[in-house]
């Protein structure tokens, strides 16, 4: 495995906010890394970190093998899509396009003018003019098209419709199968997005909380189910993420099931169902459900 | 891709579907997994993960540099594998959910007799 991004014990603080705390991961060379966590988690912080916009407190980023900041060598490969882009006054989305190969010196502008054409993007609209929507557009266009080694989308969507995201995760893939490339997309539709990861990190508070591969994480949990007394006596001895009880019947969410634990709750009459990767990380990150926005 | 198996798990299922039902016939190729994953849009090494079971079951093989293929022999194989699983999947429950309605294992065949008679009689 090459990593592509090395961070070992970093710190980010902002007064006395530990915004990043000691947090020590890789990320490995071409895959798809699901940068998830609750809002003020620390991941635009980190994202930031990584791509050179923010000093350590403490700690050590390589990316490509060598420090990120002010060093061109890296940053050449990176491209790094914000939720709030700023461009500046008076500029269309075709400046944009048209200075992007300046920055990025895998820009293909034909996928570029494929991608204009699939999110009916107006190209010589005033970017202040632009909808929401279409200014994340901006955002994905230049995300995908640059086809950095190294590309971050920090919640490129805000105002795209469910159309334009599932062209966006549609293009993504095609792409990505064609040009491999790493890519780590920070997002809160963690549904929508859930089988399109390889990996998943997720943060909590500043800390890395889990940082495993997206099957096995999805296989690491069951929701049993059925009489209460059952799925008492079945969860004593272990981890319980979360409980509910609706008169007798309770449902209770434990950790990975032997195909043993399995045969033993089929005799008790209970009844086992998955959980999605976004139930778990609601569940891990341990509070309520609406504070998660669900995929709509 | 519903949420109820791992993901590569039913990738795996529905080759093996498609080989069952001569979809893809013996010694054809196989998409490739960018294929499967862009069509089932998720990503390529988990598509890449439920091809690779049919490898080590010796349903698919590789042809270095060309692709997958569906190995000589694989739909009878998959029969096979499906009748072992037969009583596990279908029966179990079938009894289990009958023994909670109070349905004897008698009785339950002669619904099926029955069952099977009036399917057979609409042919």
């Amino acid at each position: 495995m090459t990593a592509v991004v090395e961070v070992t014990n970093l710190s980010k603080r902002f007064g006395n906010v530990h915004a990043v705390d000691d947090v020590s991961f890789t990320v490995a060379e071409n895959k798809i890394y699901g940068l998830l966590g609750r809002n003020a988690a620390g991941k635009t912080t980190l994202m930031q970190l990584l791509t050179g916009q923010e000093f350590a407190t403490s700690g050590t980023i390589k990316v490509f093998g060598q420090s990120p900041v002010e060093n061109a060598s890296v940053l050449e490969r990176l491209c790094f899509i914000k939720e709030s882009q700023r461009y500046p006054e008076n500029f269309k989305p075709r400046h944009v396009f048209t200075t992007a190969p300046w920055f990025f010196p895998h820009w293909d502008a034909e996928f570029a003018a494929r991608l204009i054409s699939d999110f009916k993007l107006p190209v010589n609209r005033k970017i202040k003019k632009l909808s929401r929507g279409q200014l994340s557009a901006v955002g994905v266009i230049v995300g995908l098209a640059s086809r950095a080694p190294l590309t971050f989308f920090d919640e490129p969507y805000l105002g795209l419709d469910a159309v334009a995201r599932q062209i966006f995760y549609d293009r993504l893939l095609e792409d990505y199968a064609k040009h491999p490339r790493t890519v780590i997309l920070s997002t809160h539709l963690i549904d929508e997005v859930s089988e399109l990861l390889e990996h998943v990190l997720v943060i909590d508070e500043g800390q890395i909380i889990i940082d495993q591969d997206a099957d096995e994480l999805r296989e690491s949990a069951t929701t049993v189910s059925g009489m209460a007394t059952s799925v008492d006596s079945f969860v004593r001895d272990r981890q319980v993420l979360h409980r509910s009880r609706i008169g007798g019947l309770a449902t209770a969410t434990v950790g990975r099931l032997s195909p043993e634990d399995r045969t033993a709750a089929g005799a008790a009459g209970l009844e086992l169902s998955p959980v999605s990767l976004q139930q778990l990380i609601v569940r891990i990150t341990g509070s309520a459900e609406q504070e998660v926005e669900q995929s709509a | 891709m519903d949420e109820g198996r791992p993901i590569f798990v039913q990738i795996a299922e529905q080759i093996e579907d498609d080989i069952f039902g001569g979809i893809l016939a013996e010694e054809t190729q196989v998409p490739s997994t960018n294929e499967f994953a862009t069509f089932y849009r998720i990503n390529p090494a988990t598509a890449g993960k439920g091809v690779n079971v049919l490898v080590d079951d010796g349903i698919l093989y590789k042809k270095r540099g060309i692709g997958m293929f569906v190995a000589t022999g694989s739909r009878k194989r998959i029969v096979q594998k499906r009748r072992e699983h037969f009583e596990a999947e279908y029966v179990q429950p079938l009894l289990s959910e009958a023994h909670k309605l109070g349905i004897s294992p008698s009785q339950l065949a002669t619904i099926i007799t029955e069952s099977s008679m009036r399917e057979e009689a609409q042919k």
